[in-house]
């Protein structure tokens, strides 16, 4: 029992550690098979994140020790939302009741400072990104919150673990139509918050519509490299939060469960690939009437199980 | 240590000495020629009085002890007892810890020698206000506490108005004078009522009434705008941003950080009367706390004054205790004692917590206005360069505020976001886990105003040249900072402390929880919250030190910022603090009403033009403005009454009380 509980724990954390940016390679390789390219190879952002690793640093004048704790923040916090989360049936490295708030209040330290670093440019560009990011997320705030609502009800549960672990084909039977809505808001949530199309385009060259990236502009080497490595974390991180609602799948057998995690995390890049492929940018006026309605869908689940 | 005074001093005297040295620590400035003596006397005297009152404090606290004197008097309103229980004393610690470290800013920020002439008043105000509140919470005869009442508001009125030069320092003191004296009206009709119940002045023992008499309700309605305006629970907090900005700082710290506070124990200490609190009670403040919550911090986005938006979060953070006041006697009536717990809990620590870091937040305004000279935050920038350790503890004040871990405002919105959870399982009122969604909502917003505080006075260019010529603060406003500062910190790495604090006051409040399992298990859940939040703190430092041994291997260089292809950027095409939180405005101005005036731009070469965007009162301005000016007009007449000559208003006087003596035979 407690050999298989350290091995998963193993597991959990060298699959946070290696496999993120994994999920943006296979992101543009979908892409680039839509648009009929080769694209780059599926381990491209590894390459990426070692190479800036190796860059020198362009400090800008104006900034000061905030620009700097930007990044790090970033990353521990992010990190630290990993080992809350259960990855596939197998339940996090830690878990104590109430740890859903802690896991969405991470994610508030670490906008909160990837946002001042980004204001500490002085740069309007920089600004006018964490004007938007400040905004869409806390309307996407409450989302979350109505989903952690409905997932605790399920499960009667109050930590992300049973909660996640909880949901299975047989919840699903009994409460399709709560589920189904709450996909759809999560799923939202998951492509705003990592500033996916159709809310934020990272690819695009001009920095006035940008949101995410905008915001680490004048972020270069080591730190940008810990930037994209965290960005890649988040996405995994809210990934597997969003994985266990939609592709509840669970074998018993912990190997197998853990590579249907991996498959099932690979599907979930490939989706994300081609909403990307398929949709363009919404207008920026646009972004928050698709967060709010979101958040009612997420609502109407919430209602759906504890009337 | 605290246990160690027990056989020297009983806490309870040592409790109210402290609180009388306190309000006479300013009387000998008020006599001494030579500046400063006086104010730095009264500091020493303050800070000593603190240590004694808080380690007194402490051992009342945390022996669960209730101490009675009777203040011997010949006045005809029965016997006037000072009683100090665990929720007097736990209400006792911001008192004297806002007042000293205060009194220590005051040195640096409001010195004698710069300000001869307002000093002495402040300085003698500033303990009264400090002595008048830690009496407050001794009294139990309602005409003593109403006497009290009336020094703490009005000694509150002289302090706010200390820069009376100006026309919007007088215009809320105004304003502020009208709000608090209506409450009183609503106080007074609460205690005779209170004294038509129980047949004497002094306030009822805990659980001695019943809430269904038909005097009950009125009562209660009474204390809620009363004390609710006091503690500014919207819609009664119209006083509260005017009078928060205008007032010298550290007097904001202390009104913000306590005063309000006082509100909150008027409440508590109603509550405690009854021991059948219908469910209605528990609705009405929970609905009026969460919508506190809510608009408070949507006006907060909305300010350009820094301290005006510090005012609209102590609306916010009054909005989350009422919540979690409301939640716990929604528990109390529906008898589930998890409720009345994390909602108490989560209420009681929250007041500790939002009387540090809103202090310490207050007090850095008055630094920055120090340094800059402006309260207006689109003025300012760049300013962590010129005060790099004010801008440290601002950030500190800045995220405990936002209630993100791992700092102290975390903890107690924990606590109650628990509660709220806890009730998907509770046989009844299953629907106030809808609370936590909107106190999500509430932390997101103050993530939007507090990045643009922090943001548009701190980082990036100067905006005016006032800015650019700051200059770091002084010890004496640095360390009281830093001392609200620890304690944030403290709170956050260890939350069990916190908890162990509100335990006695929780017990005082409901005896039935006296058991401690509860406490034994909700310890538990902190205790892992800790190790959370010590473990982000070590993933931060690992991360920190890896990235510094990669940045010692590759070649550091600085470089404007990048400018996206614009070569000439000027500081006022920054982000200023208006620009930042335009976006959230707009999609919350049905609740802000900002008046936004945008130019008519026309042809092709369109001049100079001038955009203004400033947020309205809503309540103020639209609702309780015209219907005073309804009632001036009507009631104009008597206006006569009012002529000034004293003679005839003693007149007034006697014939009223000959009148009452006729009646009374």
């Amino acid at each position: 029992m407690m050999n298989s509980t350290i091995a998963n724990c193993t597991i959990h954390i060298f699959l946070a550690l290696v496999m993120p940016p994994l999920l943006l390679g296979v992101i543009g390789k979908t892409k680039a098979a839509f648009a009929g390219r080769v694209g780059a190879p599926f381990l491209q952002p590894y390459h990426d994140i070692l190479r800036l690793l190796r860059k020198g640093t362009v400090f800008s004048t104006t900034t000061s020790w905030v620009f700097r704790a930007g990044p790090i923040v970033a990353l521990a916090t992010t990190a630290v939302a990993s080992l809350l989360i259960p990855f596939g049936a197998h339940s996090s490295p830690i878990s104590f009741t109430g740890d859903m708030i802690l896991y969405a209040y991470l994610f508030a330290l670490g906008r909160f400072f990837t946002m001042l670093a980004a204001l500490d440019t002085g740069s309007s560009f920089e600004g006018m990104g964490s004007a938007r990011e400040a905004t869409y997320s806390c309307l996407a705030e409450p989302t979350l919150f109505f989903a952690l609502i409905t997932l605790s009800r399920l499960s009667g549960s109050y930590s992300l673990s049973n909660m996640l672990v909880n949901i299975s084909f047989g919840v699903w039977l009994n409460n399709g139509a709560a589920l189904l809505l709450l996909v759809g808001g999560m799923f939202v949530v998951l492509l705003a918050e990592n500033c996916r199309i159709p809310f934020d385009d990272p690819n695009t060259h001009l920095e006035l519509t940008m949101i995410h990236e905008v915001m680490v502009l004048d972020h270069s080497g080591p730190a940008f490299a810990i930037i994209q490595y965290a960005a890649a974390l988040k996405l995994f991180v809210l990934g597997a939060f969003f994985v266990h609602l939609a592709l509840p799948y669970a074998t018993g057998n912990p190997y197998l469960d853990w590579g249907l995690f991996i498959i099932s995390m690979l599907e979930l890049a490939v989706v994300i690939g081609i909403v990307e492929s398929v949709m363009a940018r919404l207008r920026l006026i646009r972004v928050p009437q698709l967060l709010v309605a979101a958040t009612i869908l997420a609502a109407f689940s919430t209602l759906l199980v504890i009337r | 240590m605290f246990f160690a005074l027990q056989g020297i001093l009983d806490p309870g005297l040592m409790v109210l000495v402290a609180a009388i040295v306190v309000g006479c620590a300013g009387v000998p400035g008020l006599f001494l020629k030579k500046p400063g003596t006086g104010q730095a006397f009264a500091a020493v005297a303050t800070i000593l009085a603190t240590l004694a009152g808080v380690a007194a404090s402490m051992q009342l606290l945390f022996s669960y002890t209730t101490i009675t004197y009777v203040l011997e008097w010949n006045l005809p309103f029965g016997p006037c007892e000072l009683v100090i229980d665990p929720l007097s004393a736990f209400f006792m610690l911001p008192v004297f810890l806002v007042s000293a470290a205060g009194s220590l800013f005051a040195l640096g920020y409001w010195p004698s020698a710069e300000h001869r002439t307002t000093e002495r008043g402040l300085t003698f105000f500033y303990g009264l206000l400090a002595s008048s509140m830690a009496i407050l919470l001794m009294a139990r005869n309602g005409v003593f506490f109403i006497m009290l009442w009336e020094v703490m508001a009005l000694s509150a009125y002289f302090l706010l108005v200390t820069e009376h030069e100006s026309n919007d320092v007088r215009r809320a003191g105004i304003v502020y004078l009208i709000a608090t004296h209506t409450g009183t009206a609503a106080l007074f009709v609460y205690f005779s009522l209170l004294a038509a119940q129980t047949g004497s002045f002094l306030l009822p023992a805990a659980g001695s009434l019943s809430a269904l008499s038909p005097f009950a309700t009125i009562i209660a309605l009474s204390a809620f705008i009363g004390f609710g305006a006091k503690a500014g629970i919207m819609p009664l907090h119209i006083w509260l941003p005017s009078a928060h900005a205008n007032a010298p700082s550290h007097v904001s710290a202390l009104m913000s950080g306590v005063m309000l506070k006082m509100g909150l124990y008027g409440i508590f200490r109603t509550l405690t009367y009854f021991y059948d609190p219908p469910l209605l009670w528990g609705a009405v403040l929970t609905v009026t706390g969460i919508t506190s919550a809510l608009f408070g911090i949507a006006f907060a986005v909305a300010q350009r004054d820094m301290k005006r938006l510090l005012a609209c979060s102590s609306i916010e953070n009054i909005g989350i205790i009422t919540t979690g006041i409301g939640v716990a006697l929604l528990g109390v009536s529906s008898h589930n004692t998890t409720l009345v717990y994390l909602g108490m809990a989560g209420a009681l620590l929250h007041i500790l917590n939002h009387s540090f870091f809103k202090p310490l937040l207050f007090l850095g305004a008055g630094a920055i206005i120090h340094a800059t000279g402006t309260r207006e935050m689109n003025l300012m920038g760049g300013l962590g360069k010129g005060m790099p350790r004010v801008a440290l503890l601002f950030m500190i004040g800045s995220v405990a505020i936002c209630g993100i871990p791992p700092l102290n405002g975390f903890v107690s919105e924990f606590l109650l976001y628990l509660g709220f959870f806890k009730q998907l399982k509770a046989d009844s009122l299953v629907y106030l886990v809808l609370l936590a969604p909107l106190l999500a909502l509430v932390g997101g917003l103050a993530v939007i105003a507090f990045s643009k505080l922090f943001s548009s006075v701190f980082l990036g260019t100067p905006r005016s040249p006032a800015a650019a010529h700051s200059h770091e603060a002084g010890l004496t406003i640095l360390v009281p900072m830093a001392f609200f500062a620890l304690i944030c910190l403290l709170i956050g790495i260890a939350p069990q402390l916190g908890l162990h604090l509100v335990s006695p006051a929780i017990t005082s409040f409901y005896p039935k929880l006296a058991s401690t399992e509860l406490s034994v298990e909700y310890g538990a859940i902190l205790g892992r919250l800790s190790l959370s939040g010590a473990l982000l703190l070590a993933v931060a430092v690992v991360a920190m030190f890896l990235w510094r041994w990669r940045l010692g291997k590759s070649p550091v260089t600085s470089a404007p910022t990048w400018g996206c292809g614009y070569k000439r950027g000027t500081a006022r095409m920054q982000y200023g603090a208006s620009s930042f939180s335009e976006l959230a405005v707009s999609v919350f101005n049905g609740i802000i009403r900002q008046r936004i005036g945008r130019p008519k731009l026309t042809g092709l070469f369109p001049g100079a033009a001038h955009c203004s965007e400033v947020p309205t009162e809503t309540i103020l301005e639209r609702i309780i403005v015209p219907l005073f000016t309804i009632a001036g007009v009507s009631f104009a007449f008597l206006r006569r009454l009012q002529h000034g000559q004293m003679h005839l208003y003693m007149l007034y006087v006697f014939v009223t009380l000959f009148i009452l003596m006729l009646w009374a035979h």
